[in-house]
């Protein structure tokens, strides 16, 4: 759909809309509804976007198969890393209250950073899931 | 309306219609939760259910062929298992404490101090958000580790191709 001019400068204005939406979700998350996942779902959405339009190789360029893989490791890894934190520094796993001297705190920074772990996770899944069946169509269309 | 077109999914051969279909039923479904103030639950079928399912459902279907098969047997049997189930499940709601009723068992346990001391102990405004991140950290973890897998699941079963070269047989 590349030659489509419309699509293609709609599609640019959007993408950065989408992934500022995403941006909010996640930090928002906190005061209105959203988080982790809804989050990494629009973000997912928006590169889908993009590589829809674009075609999927200009969309592996922008983020690769290994990054997206990396992701997928990464979010869980960040989310459990949260909890072993909390163990060395004295509390129990996924406690919060101890990393911060103030326990409010604390939560606010654990649930950023479980958040965190959230988004990339989901985000890197769905990305790999959509690379994946987009890239068997390719094979079979050679 | 999500009746009606739930009839209409089933009927419809056209499988491209289907995932149409789909897509519209998530879009009612998340205003259905909107009208039960389940602002987070109708956030996430609108952005899973109808963004992320439907394109990925239309990428699997352009990897196979666009029409539901005709069924092999006559669907009669599965037709009264499911109107079996739904009549127990249905006959199962009468047993249930009223709509919204605060002294139903499931709000006397620990939905109370989320409630009551939510806000105060982890300083986070959106309950749900509290409960998802803070009171029931494990469960979000593991939830996590559910997408995971699933990744990792697609990535052992359809990586394999990608190395044979053609001509290389299976």
């Amino acid at each position: 759909m590349k030659d489509y001019l419309v699509l293609r400068v709609i599609a640019k204005l959007m993408i950065a809309f989408m992934v500022m939406f995403a941006l909010y979700v996640q930090f928002h998350g906190d005061f209105g509804p959203g988080g982790g996942f809804q989050a990494g779902v629009i973000t997912a959405a928006a590169i889908v976007f993009y590589a829809i339009i674009f075609g999927l190789p200009a969309a592996r360029a922008v983020v690769p198969d290994r990054l997206v893989e990396v992701m997928v490791a990464a979010g869980v890894l960040l989310y459990a890393g949260v909890g072993v934190a909390g163990l060395l520094l004295g509390g129990n796993y996924l406690d919060y209250f101890v990393l911060s001297a103030d326990p409010v705190d604390g939560q606010h920074r654990g649930i950023f950073w479980i958040e965190l772990g959230v988004l990339i996770s989901v985000a890197g899944v769905m990305l790999k899931i959509f690379y994946m069946f987009a890239d068997r169509d390719g094979e079979a269309s050679e | 309306m999500i009746a009606v077109i739930t009839v209409v999914i089933a009927r419809a051969r056209n499988l491209f219609a289907v995932v149409v279909l789909f897509g519209i039923y998530s879009f009612l479904m998340a205003t259905v939760l909107v009208a039960l103030d389940a602002v987070d639950v109708a956030m996430t079928e609108a952005s899973v259910g109808a963004g992320i399912s439907t394109i990925l459902f239309l990428s699997a279907l352009h990897l196979g062929k666009g029409i539901e098969m005709k069924p092999l047997r006559r669907p009669f049997l599965p037709l009264a298992v499911s109107i079996a189930t739904g009549a127990a499940l249905a006959y199962g709601t009468l047993g249930l404490p009223a709509f919204s009723d605060p002294r139903a068992p499931i709000h006397q346990h620990v939905a109370k101090r989320y409630i009551e001391e939510g806000a105060r102990e982890t300083g986070v405004p959106n309950m749900v958000t509290a409960v998802l991140a803070s009171y029931r950290g494990y469960d979000t973890l593991g939830e996590v580790t559910v997408v995971f897998t699933a990744g990792i699941g697609v990535i052992a079963l359809l990586r394999r191709r990608r190395p044979r070269k053609p001509g290389e047989g299976s």
